[in-house]
């Protein structure tokens, strides 16, 4: 008894250490991204410069914790992968404007936010994956194509709500106008082989399975499935389309950092930043088969090989404005019903 | 065991103890319950302010929806809990059959599965493009899913499923620790009365173990209401879909704090109705006479039956997603084993066992409090503590956020302010704000041990040890501590396990660098790429079982008369 005792009272010592204290030269993130993803970014900056990079991983709530952390919040940089979630730090007023010519520099203005609010660092498309066999070349080539009837219980997609599909949702409102957009997604929710389940990888092994021939998803996923040995016979049985080449040019969203108006390290937090894109952006784009947002960082020649394509230039602002609304249009169309 | 949220039978009875020195318990449980409630209280503040009334839209669109799957999803768990924990368990109890030794602690091994694992393995197993059904079309010449009908697991039928096969073993213990405590002679007497075996079971058995059978049922509705990966992954949308939308896309965590108060409102109303329907009855046994129940030897199909009633739910429940997770953990063995895995053992393995002897104690003090002192403010108090079991995992852990960094950043004003040095965060991002997360997420499963544990002490006891001159301390140190240890027992292994499995809280909560098992897994799991973190995964499962062999082990000496007998 006496041992357990000493043992509980160890233990609960050991657990009641505060969190790294601020040793020497480091930087604090809070990201929305999996930890297996930055990681290896945050050692080749480690590499470079000497600091050290402490991560927390959550893909709910960060954003509340630096809130409620308030002035003496350890977080330097908060990290995610949509713009919803960038848009929504600006709106918790947890962020202060960072600006730095290095940045200005290596970011394209339509990828950044005006007062530096955040910054993207790697695009994503979202492209519909067709069937090799079942669906000939040219037979779709934009989102607008979705509400075919031809495609009548041939579409899957994940759950309407997903930030990926509502950010498409609300780039078409701000293209087509609401009624026009509603009209769309009633017309494509008809078209649905299955209820909306799964992530985008589980759409493209259901065109494989025969389940439905066309799915919309995040382009990235191409290869993260030709690269593992169980999901390359679902990547081999389709192609990707890039939409709307002939007119505005395929969605886009980002992943992106912001600093915290807290940030306590905000010197590294700022080199982490310049890092990540200038010699990081490779090495960032390369982790999970995305584009860097540096016009002059060469794309991966694999990912180069799956197509180059025109981009929407909407502003992103502009898409994470219509959000709410494309997420109440989701609702009233029962799209996940 | 008597129920968890109201042991107002045991309690009537204890209250001629009331004895002067209880006061100082009296502060510590306000003090406690305070801190525990605390989270709660902040999700209120914020129900109080949402940026906009999200109900008109709700009604116009989805409300309906996730209102008729939430109850949906609540009846067919219940239900099938109680069929599967009660059945099973009187099987084990009261009846003689071969493997009924194995069965009596392998009947508890699902808890150590976590949902969302079970879930995601019988998703590989059974879907389109999953062994089974690829097997069925290379044998039958099917082509496409149009070809044949096949039930889809991912449907309100499959989250029932799921959630009912790793929850069943709440209602299980509770109602075997019940029947074992029965005393033979009202089953004897029934049985002499002219009762065949199953009306003694119905009218005597049953009735008798209701109050245990909903404590388990409880604390399975309450993980049901607070389940999201599981729903989410089924896409079956439920209520808490409708917290995460309004909260995480909608930014608005006032309408959300609204809908998480909404879901309570369910559970509350459950325990009420149940309650009054037995408003009038005391369950107390007259006779202490516990010795070996007789048990009905089983013989032919009834034999038969009864194995593979027992054998069913352990087969689906454990060695279907354990073997699925074997598999892949080989297969990926490279990928799984990281030199940083032990480590995340080690995370794991001591936050639970620290949290699990917390949780008890706080409950132990919450209980005693009661027991001392049993007035309706602290009865309600200790109650009150205990809803943090049917909030959203995120939504609880948000609500902890938020007093925690009040606290911190208060501590730090004044301490700049007195002494001119800042201390910064002291609680927040720290393990033991983990600790705390998990105390009020699973005080209900402590507290119900706990509480029943005490009713079934006699008050007599407490008036001899008084009487001989103890203090409350002493007399709860030597005298109800030794008598309740089968019930602390079962609680902190409860609550181990619990907190091996928990993830929403642990992900926002957690300091830098630091992983559990559970974070670990997630990481991969959210990508669905099981896969690559089976042994993790595995490794939860596995340090689950041996607790759950230690609390069945117990269980069954809980019972003076009982003797393990084949």
């Amino acid at each position: 008894m006496a041992q357990l005792k000493k043992l509980l009272f160890g233990l609960i010592g050991a657990s009641m250490l505060a969190p790294a204290a601020n040793a020497a030269e480091e930087v604090n993130v809070y990201s929305y991204r999996q930890e297996f993803l930055v990681k290896p970014l945050f050692d080749a900056f480690t590499k470079e410069t000497g600091i050290k990079v402490n991560v927390v991983f959550s893909d709910k709530g960060l954003i509340e914790r630096v809130q409620a952390e308030g002035d003496n919040s350890p977080a330097d940089l908060i990290f995610t992968v949509d713009i919803g979630k960038l848009n929504d730090a600006v709106d918790a007023g947890v962020t202060q404007p960072v600006t730095s010519p290095t940045l200005e520099k290596n970011i394209p203005a339509n990828f950044r936010h005006p007062d530096g609010l955040w910054y993207g660092m790697t695009t994503r498309a979202r492209i519909i994956y067709a069937s090799k066999d079942r669906v000939k070349p040219g037979e779709i080539t934009s989102y607008e194509d979705l509400a075919d009837p031809k495609w009548k219980g041939r579409l899957c997609t994940r759950s309407g709500k997903h930030v990926y599909n509502v950010a498409l949702i609300a780039s078409m409102i701000a293209h087509h106008g609401k009624d026009e957009a509603e009209a769309w997604l009633s017309k494509v929710k008809d078209n649905l082989a299955r209820k909306p389940q799964g992530n985008d990888r589980a759409q493209v092994k259901a065109i494989k399975e025969g389940e439905c021939d066309i799915a919309v998803g995040n382009h990235y996923y191409y290869g993260k499935m030709l690269h593992d040995e169980k999901q390359k016979p679902w990547a081999d049985s389709v192609y990707l389309v890039f939409p709307n080449q002939e007119n505005r040019g395929t969605h886009v969203n980002i992943s992106g950092v912001s600093m915290t108006k807290s940030a306590p390290n905000k010197a590294n937090a700022l080199k982490l930043m310049e890092f990540l894109s200038g010699a990081g952006q490779t090495l960032y784009a390369e982790q999970n088969f995305e584009y860097p947002v540096n016009p002059t960082v060469e794309w991966l020649p694999e990912v180069k090989s799956w197509g180059e394509f025109k981009s929407d230039t909407l502003s992103l602002a502009e898409v994470a404005e219509l959000r709410k609304e494309a997420i109440m249009m989701v609702d009233r169309v029962g799209y996940n019903d | 065991m008597d129920e968890a949220f109201s042991a107002h039978s045991a309690i009537d009875e204890a209250r001629p103890v009331r004895h002067s020195g209880g006061g100082p318990w009296l502060l510590a449980a306000f003090v406690l319950a305070a801190l525990v409630v605390a989270p709660i209280a902040a999700l209120v503040w914020i129900a109080f302010n949402p940026a906009e009334n999200i109900w008109p839209h709700l009604f116009a669109t989805v409300l309906g929806t996730y209102l008729s799957s939430t109850l949906l999803l609540m009846t067919g768990v219940g239900v099938s809990v109680v069929l599967i924990g009660t059945g099973t368990a009187w099987l084990v109890v009261s009846c003689r059959f071969p493997g009924r030794r194995v069965f009596e602690w392998a009947l508890l091994l699902p808890l150590a599965v976590p949902a969302y694992v079970i879930a995601y393995t019988y998703t590989d197993l059974l879907e389109f493009a999953g062994p089974l059904q690829t097997g069925l079309r290379a044998i039958f010449g099917w082509e496409t899913k149009r070809d044949y009908w096949f039930p889809d697991i991912r449907t309100m039928g499959g989250a029932i499923a799921m959630i009912s096969l790793v929850l069943y073993p709440y209602v299980y213990a509770m109602a075997r620790a019940a029947f074992l405590e029965q005393s033979v002679c009202v089953l004897e007497v029934s049985r002499t009365l002219g009762s065949t075996a199953w009306r003694a079971f119905f009218t005597v058995a049953l009735p008798l173990a209701r109050p245990a059978i909903v404590v388990g049922l409880t604390l399975a509705l309450m993980e049901t209401l607070n389940d999201f990966g599981t729903v989410d992954y089924f896409a079956v949308r439920t209520l808490t879909r409708g917290v995460f939308d309004t909260w995480f896309f909608m930014g608005n965590p006032g309408g959300a704090a609204q809908i998480a108060l909404v879901m309570l409102v369910f559970v509350v109303g459950l325990i009420w109705i149940e309650r009054s329907s037995r408003a009038r009855q005391r369950f107390h046994h007259t006779s202490s006479h516990v010795r070996a129940l007789p048990g009905y030897q089983l013989t032919g199909a009834k034999r038969a039956g009864a194995v593979l009633a027992c054998a069913l739910p352990i087969l689906l429940g454990f060695v279907v997603p354990a073997s699925v997770l074997g598999y892949y953990a080989f297969e990926y063995f490279e990928q799984s084993w990281t030199a940083d895995f032990l480590h995340y053992a080690e995370n794991s393995l001591k936050l639970s066992l620290i949290s699990a002897v917390a949780t008890v104690a706080a409950a132990v003090l919450l209980g005693y409090a009661v027991r001392l002192n049993p007035g309706r403010g602290v009865r309600f108090a200790s109650r009150l503590a205990s809803v943090g079991y049917a909030i959203p995992g995120a939504v609880l852990a948000i609500g902890i956020l938020i007093p925690a960094g009040a606290l911190d950043n208060a501590i730090d004003a004044f301490s700049r302010e007195q002494f001119g040095f800042p201390t910064g965060l002291l609680l927040s991002g720290t393990t033991t704000a983990l600790v705390f997360a998990y105390m009020v997420r699973f005080m209900a499963i402590s507290f119900g041990a706990v509480e029943a544990g005490l009713g079934k002490v006699t008050p007599n006891m407490d008036l001899a040890a008084r009487a001989l001159g103890h203090g409350p301390l002493a007399t709860l140190r030597k005298v109800h501590l030794p008598l309740i240890r089968g019930s602390l027992l079962t609680a902190i292994v409860l609550v181990f396990v619990d907190t091996m499995k928990e993830l929403p809280a642990t992900l926002v909560l957690r300091p830098f660098n630091f992983q559990t098992l559970a974070t670990y897994v997630y990481q991969y799991a959210s990508d669905e790429l099981l896969e690559q973190c089976a042994l993790a995964a595995l490794a939860i499962v596995a340090a689950g079982i041996l607790p759950v062999i230690v609390l069945s082990r117990a269980i069954s000496a809980s019972r003076p008369g009982h003797r393990r007998s084949a």
